[in-house]
C-alpha cells in the first residue's frame, strides 16, 4: 500500500529552519576565502546584523517603531572613538561606556518619548536621530565635525590588536553569534514574552499583568545597547568616524535590511544585513541600472516574501488550521 | 423589573460607574454585584454598552464611580494592579497572541507568576485538565488554531493567572452552537468548581443555562436585573432589550 509521506514531518521542518543560517554560513564563508573587498563587505554586513538585531527586538517583537537607532549607534561610536584616540583608552573599555552612555540616552529620551504611539513615536524618535546628527556636526571641539575622527585603533584586547580582514570578520561572526543568541534567549524568556505580547495587543498584555511602559522602555534599552554596540564596532573597524556614517542613511538601510531579512523572526536581521549588503555588488555589472535592479529586487522579495525572507523558512511551529472546530 | 437576590457576600460590585468614550458617555451610572460561585449573565443588544462595562471595570476606558472587588475599591485606569488582584478578562475576539504558540500563551497567562515553576505546573495541569485539546497542541502557532480552540486558549491563558473572578466578553462569538456548548460546560464546570465569572453574551439562551443571575443591558443602563430562573421565554426577555 502507498503511504502518503507528509510534507511538514518535524525532520523536514527542523531542516527548513537551518536554512538562513546554511546561507548566512555561506555568505560569510565566501568572505573568508576571498579576503580583500569581499571581507570588508561581508564585515560591514555583519556590523549591520548586530545594529539590526537591535531594531528587530523593538520592532519585531515589541512592534513600535524608531527611527532614531542611529544616534545610539553615533553615541557608542563617538565615545569609543573619541576616548580611544583623544584619552587613549584601550578598545574594549571604550566600547563598554559608549554602549553605557547610550543606554543611559535611551533611558533620558526613552521615558517621555514612549508615552507616543505609532506616528507620534516615529516622529519622536526620527527628531533625536536628527538631533544627534546635528550635535555630530556642530560640536566640533569633540567630534571635529564633518572633518571626523581619524586614526582609531581597531579591535583587539589589551596589545593585541586584530588588524586582518579575516581576523576581523572572525571577530564579527563571533560577536553576530553572542547578539543573535542573546536575541533567541530573550524572545524565548519571560521578558521576550511580554515583548511580543504588548506588540500584538497592549491592552491585553496590560490585563494579563504586564507593565506596557516598563516593558517598553526595556525593549528600547536592549535595542539601544544593540545599536552602540553596532556604531563602536563600526568605527573600529573601519578606523574612522564622521557625522555622515550615522546618518538617515543608516536608518533606512537598516529598516530596509530588517524587512527583507524578516521582521520579528531571529534569524531576519542577519539574513537581511546579508542579502541588503550583498545586492548591489550581484547588481554592479548592471551598471546605469544598477540602483534600478537593486529596487526592483527589493520589490519582489517584499511581495513574495512581505514577512522577510527568514519567515519563509521559519514553518517548524505552523501546523494546519484544524477543520473540526 | 423585578429585583435579583437580596445583597449577599458580593466579591465583586459596581458602584454608579459609568465609561465615556471621549465626550460619549455609553454606561449611565450602572450598580451589578457578582456573589462568590455565582455565574452572572450580562445580556443585551448589540451596542447596549456589555462589552464596555467589562472594560469599565478592569479600568481599560475613562470612568467614574467605583469598583468594589473582596470588599475594596479597585485602582481606576490601572489594569496592571487590577489584574494584579485577581481580575482577569477574556476579551471579545479572544485576544490570543497568534505568532506566539499555545505554550508561550499560556505561559504569559501565568505572567505575574514569575519563576515559581511548581505553581506554574499545577495551573498548567488544571488548564490542560479542562481543555485536553491545548495539551494536544502546545507547540502550535495559536494564530493558525481553529475558533473554538483559540477561544479554548483565551480561558485556558486567564484561568493560568489564578483568577479570583472570570470576565468573558462574548466567548460564543463567530463559533458553530456545538462548540458553544462545548465552551459553556467548561464553563459551567468552573462555576462549580467556585470560581465567580461574569459572562457578557449574545446568545441569551446558551447563557440562561448556566448563569445564577442576569442583568439586562440596554442602551447603556441596566434594564433588569433577574434570577436566571425568573426567565422563561423569548418574551420574558425581549421586554427588557430596548426599554
Amino acid at each position: 500500500m502507498k503511504t502518503l509521506r507528509s510534507t511538514t514531518s518535524p525532520d523536514w521542518r527542523s531542516a527548513l529552519r537551518l536554512l538562513p543560517w546554511g546561507l548566512s554560513a555561506l555568505f560569510v564563508g565566501y568572505g573568508f576565502v576571498a579576503g580583500g573587498y569581499p571581507a570588508t563587505v561581508i564585515g560591514f554586513a555583519l556590523v549591520y546584523a548586530v545594529f539590526v538585531t537591535g531594531l528587530n527586538l523593538f520592532m519585531g517583537y515589541t512592534n513600535q517603531v524608531s527611527f532614531g537607532q542611529n544616534a545610539f549607534a553615533a553615541v557608542g561610536g563617538y565615545m569609543s572613538a573619541v576616548l580611544t584616540t583623544t584619552y587613549q583608552w584601550p578598545v574594549v573599555p571604550a566600547m563598554g561606556a559608549g554602549v553605557a552612555a547610550a543606554v543611559l540616552l535611551a533611558l533620558v529620551i526613552g521615558y517621555p518619548t514612549l508615552r507616543l504611539k505609532g506616528h507620534y513615536l516615529a516622529m519622536g524618535t526620527l527628531a533625536i536621530g536628527l538631533i544627534t546628527y546635528e550635535i555630530a556636526v556642530e560640536w566640533q571641539s569633540v567630534t571635529q565635525g564633518y572633518l571626523g575622527i581619524s586614526g582609531i585603533p581597531p579591535l583587539g584586547v589589551g596589545s593585541y590588536e586584530v588588524t586582518s580582514d579575516r581576523g576581523q570578520l572572525a571577530l564579527l561572526v563571533a560577536i553576530v553569534l553572542a547578539s543573535t543568541f542573546i536575541s533567541a534567549r530573550i524572545r524565548d524568556s519571560r521578558m521576550g514574552r511580554a515583548f511580543l505580547a504588548l506588540g500584538a495587543s497592549e491592552n491585553g498584555a496590560m490585563a494579563l499583568g504586564v507593565d506596557v511602559a516598563r516593558t517598553k522602555l526595556l525593549a528600547f534599552l536592549v535595542s539601544a545597547a544593540f545599536a552602540a554596540l553596532a556604531g563602536c564596532l563600526f568605527v573600529h573597524v573601519v578606523g574612522y568616524v564622521s557625522p555622515e556614517v550615522f546618518g538617515l542613511h543608516m536608518v533606512i538601510l537598516g529598516f530596509t535590511m530588517l524587512y527583507v531579512g524578516g521582521v520579528g523572526s531571529v534569524a531576519g536581521p542577519l539574513v537581511g544585513a546579508l542579502i541588503v549588503s550583498l545586492m548591489p555588488e550581484v547588481f554592479r555589472g548592471f551598471k546605469d541600472y544598477q540602483d534600478l535592479a537593486y529596487g526592483a529586487a527589493l520589490i519582489v522579495i517584499l511581495i513574495y516574501a512581505p514577512r522577510g525572507l527568514a519567515s519563509l523558512f521559519d514553518r517548524a511551529k505552523a501546523r494546519p488550521r484544524s477543520a473540526d472546530l | 423589573m423585578t429585583l435579583a437576590s437580596a445583597p449577599g457576600d458580593a466579591i465583586l460590585e459596581t458602584q454608579a460607574l459609568t465609561a465615556r468614550y471621549g465626550h460619549v458617555r455609553v454606561l449611565a451610572p450602572t450598580d451589578i454585584r457578582v456573589r462568590t460561585g455565582e455565574l452572572v449573565a450580562i445580556l443585551g443588544p448589540n451596542g447596549a454598552g456589555k462589552s464596555t462595562l467589562l472594560r469599565a471595570i478592569l479600568g481599560l476606558t475613562s470612568t467614574t464611580g467605583q469598583v468594589m472587588f473582596q470588599g475594596k475599591p479597585l485602582p481606576r485606569g490601572d489594569a496592571v494592579a487590577v489584574s494584579a488582584r485577581g481580575v482577569v478578562l477574556v476579551p471579545e475576539g479572544r485576544g490570543i497572541f497568534g505568532p506566539m504558540t499555545v505554550e508561550e500563551n499560556l505561559q504569559l497567562g501565568a505572567y505575574r507568576l514569575g519563576r515559581d515553576k511548581p505553581e506554574f505546573e499545577r495551573r498548567l495541569a488544571r488548564v490542560l485538565e479542562l481543555f485536553p485539546r491545548l495539551g494536544e497542541r502546545r507547540a502550535q502557532l495559536a494564530g493558525s488554531m481553529s475558533g473554538g480552540e483559540q477561544q479554548m486558549l483565551a480561558i485556558g491563558r486567564a484561568l493560568m493567572g489564578d483568577p479570583k473572578i472570570l470576565l468573558l466578553d462574548e466567548p460564543s462569538l463567530g463559533l458553530a452552537p456545538r462548540i458553544t456548548a462545548e465552551i459553556f460546560e467548561k464553563l459551567a464546570t468552573l462555576r462549580d468548581e467556585g470560581l465567580p465569572i461574569l459572562l457578557v453574551e449574545q446568545k441569551a439562551p446558551a447563557a440562561l443555562k448556566m448563569a445564577t443571575r442576569v442583568y439586562v443591558l440596554s442602551l447603556g443602563r441596566i434594564a433588569a436585573s433577574l434570577d436566571a430562573d425568573q426567565i422563561t421565554s423569548h418574551e420574558d426577555l425581549a421586554q427588557y432589550y430596548f426599554t
